[in-house]
């Protein structure tokens, strides 16, 4: 069976079929999403107008049966929030199911008639067009729900109001394995270019598909077996390790201790609350409430590490799911929130609405800033999401993220590059991540070149956080390898044990060249790695960025952070090396 | 008895995530004080506490990460943690 790609243009509710054509025979997940983002959108066109798409594509291995933590979906388009390209994963049901109706992706192109909304059935006899009028105005719980019904246990992907607005913040949801929102291909709203297409919701349902070919079962196996020992060995994603037991907020305490933890609108390294939003805080309610509430959760069938939780009302029952590091850091520590059941509700705000939960408590903190609020107003903040739900005003200027909000409010010191705002971790604290953040092809992005890993967590080497020497390097290395991962399917923090465990690199690195039937070797890897940023960053010059959008905000060149009273030094002359082979090679 | 004692130092100690089932006294954020001799290393520390030396990856001392055969100084805080990381 060879992989198809299936062309749904809203313009004229047509879906085509295509065989991958020979040029993009080789890629998937983020590496797919860029190669046609960068070949047939124009670099310049508005992110909300005819001439944009969104791609979904699954990884490489997703699909296949047990290879661990793979179900990853990868979304590419333009995004309106950084007008640069845009790939934001998610895990969730949706690439599994895409995989195994024999998709390497679908793209999403053309524009219905004004005010015209559907949600679309993928099944493996087609695509289906269907009037959405019923799903309109309606939040992804209620989404979810109402679809299942007709739909059960299929994946659902979709919008909430944040979408039909087309804010810039607006994410892509991806239910779960409860049939729940909250895996959210969230950052860049790409949400917003999905609602720009006409489209609420796709429900895929994959019953009958032809399923995902392995070339070398052989090797497949192998490589599996391997990578899945790794995984199963490394201290941090083993059972009842670090991120099974506590989840991604299993960082907050320590981020803080060592004086990273972005405060306050990035007024401060050190949160007094972060205790009581951390990881273990959020173990010891979830045992105290004794229900429905779980560590140790998978977004999606088949993965092992399972770093998901389920945090519980206070009678127990569900609240949200996930409650994660950067969510609780955002809606809490950079807001001043220490109140955990406060942030959970927030995060189900921004779940239901569509909205990514980073630029969110982002933009919250800029408005508390600019005296909307005072910083700690735990109610307050909860209330302003109904401010977007009722579509108001000021919801718009909120949803439309931290620099329109910091405009709107008159605040300068505006974390963000290229128009992203930057998640957990101070870069004047933490030098290598400011070096990820301000060279991305994704704008601030921390997902995009972990530096974290050596610098904070002792994870593939040891670095001092607090010095520039050689983070130029280090944030490229792991940019490359980033870009492989996110192109094979495989979570993200398959990085760590792999990074530590040369078989589990090795292993992961077969399953791909088993599923694809090539030869590939680690540096293999990071050479196609590096190919998808290529692709990424001359897109992103074409739409007109140069090598001055690669810096950090102004402020943190003068405003001393904090335990440790450091500004960002880092020289532009090390930033501009981070992406000089692009013209080289 | 006439020999000079050592000075005897204070240093404030925490253990974050999975270490923290060897102080299970200590609330989540909390921290407590212990007597150390001038001299001690967190290596030393790790000893004194009970923590199992293989699984402390993480040493933060006074914000800064450091290494196990630093030594410490009277009013120190010293922070232990295991393999973590995440997004
Ligand atoms: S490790 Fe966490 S984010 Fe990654 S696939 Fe598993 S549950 Fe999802």
């Amino acid at each position: 069976m060879t992989r198809k790609i299936v062309r749904i243009n809203m313009s004229n509710q047509k879906a085509t079929y295509e065989d991958v054509p020979k040029k993009w025979a080789k890629w998937g997940g983020r590496g797919m999403t860029s190669a046609i983002v960068f070949e047939e959108i124009p670099p310049t066109c508005h992110p909300l107008g005819p001439n944009n798409k969104v791609v979904i594509a699954p990884g490489w291995v997703t699909g296949t049966p047990a290879a661990p933590s793979s179900g990853r979906t990868s979304f590419g388009g333009k995004s309106p929030l950084t007008g640069t390209i845009k790939e934001s994963n998610a895990g969730g049901l949706s690439g599994q199911k895409i995989a195994k109706l024999g998709l390497a992706a679908i793209i999403l192109e053309g524009t219905p008639a004004k005010d015209q909304w559907y949600y679309l059935v993928i099944t493996k006899d087609g695509v289906e067009f269907k009037d959405a009028s019923d799903l309109m105005g309606k939040g992804m719980y209620e989404i979810d729900e109402i679809l299942w019904k007709d739909y059960p246990k299929t994946a659902v992907i979709g919008i909430g109001q944040a979408g039909e607005m087309k804010l810039s913040n607006a994410g892509i949801s991806v239910n779960d394995p409860e049939n729940k929102p909250g895996r959210y291909a969230g950052r860049g709203g790409l949400g917003a270019v999905l609602g720009a297409r006409g489209i609420k919701a796709i429900v895929i349902d994959d019953a009958g598909g032809p399923g995902v070919d392995i070339a070398n079962k052989e090797l497949f196996e192998k490589g599996r077996k391997n990578l899945t020992e790794a995984i199963q060995e490394h201290a941090l994603t083993k059972k009842d390790g670090g991120l099974n037991a506590y989840g991604t907020d299993v960082l907050m305490n320590i981020v803080n201790e060592a004086g990273g933890l972005p405060t306050r609108n990035f007024s401060a390294g050190q949160f007094e609350g972060a205790a009581k939003i951390s990881g273990e805080a959020i173990a010891e309610v979830v045992e105290k409430r004794d229900g429905k509430g779980m560590t140790g959760h998978g977004c999606h069938p088949g993965c092992i590490i399972q770093c998901s939780n389920i945090y519980p009302d206070e009678s127990g029952e569900a609240l949200v799911s996930c409650l994660e590091y950067e969510t609780a850091w955002a809606l809490g520590a950079n807001c001043g929130i220490d109140n955990l059941d406060i942030i959970a509700r927030m995060t189900r705000e921004c779940n239901d609405l569509g909205l990514d939960t980073i630029e969110a408590g982002n933009s919250i903190a800029i408005a508390m800033e600019g005296g909307l609020l005072e910083f700690g107003d735990a109610e307050g903040a909860l209330k302003l999401f109904n401010e977007i739900r009722n579509k108001t005003p000021m919801g718009r200027i909120l949803g439309q993220g931290v620099e329109a909000t910091a405009k709107a409010f008159g605040v300068h010191r505006v974390p963000t590059v290229k128009g992203q705002s930057m998640p957990a971790y101070e870069p004047r604290a933490i030098k290598g991540i400011g070096v990820t953040y301000a060279t991305s092809t994704m704008g601030a992005d921390h997902t995009s070149g972990y530096t974290i890993a050596p610098e904070i967590a002792g994870v593939s080497g040891k670095l001092d956080p607090l010095t520039d020497e050689g983070k130029a390097d280090l944030s490229l290395a792991f940019q490359a390898s980033t870009a492989f991962i996110d192109s094979s399917g495989y979570c993200l923090f398959i990085a760590f044990p792999i990074l530590d465990i040369q078989t589990g690199f090795e292993g992961m690195v077969d399953t791909v060249a088993g599923v694809m039937g090539i030869d590939l070797t680690g540096d293999d890897a990071i050479a196609l790695g590096k190919e998808v940023l290529k692709m990424e960053r001359l897109f992103n010059e074409r739409a007109g960025f140069t090598k001055e959008d690669d810096r950090l905000p102004e402020f943190m060149r003068y405003e001393k952070l904090p335990p440790h009273d450091v500004v960002w030094s880092m020289t532009d002359e090390e930033l501009d090396k981070v992406f000089a082979w692009v013209h080289e090679d | 008895m006439g020999a000079r004692r050592l000075a005897e130092m204070q240093v404030e100690v925490t253990v974050f995530a999975t270490l923290r089932k060897y102080l299970p006294d200590l609330p989540v954020g909390g921290s407590k004080y212990i007597k150390v001799d001038p001299g001690a290393t967190p290596a030393d520390l790790i000893q004194i506490l009970g923590l199992p030396a293989d699984e402390v990856k993480i040493v933060i001392r006074n914000h800064v990460i450091t290494e196990l055969d630093e030594i410490v100084e009277d009013g120190d805080r010293i922070a232990f943690a295991p393999a973590i990381a995440g997004g």
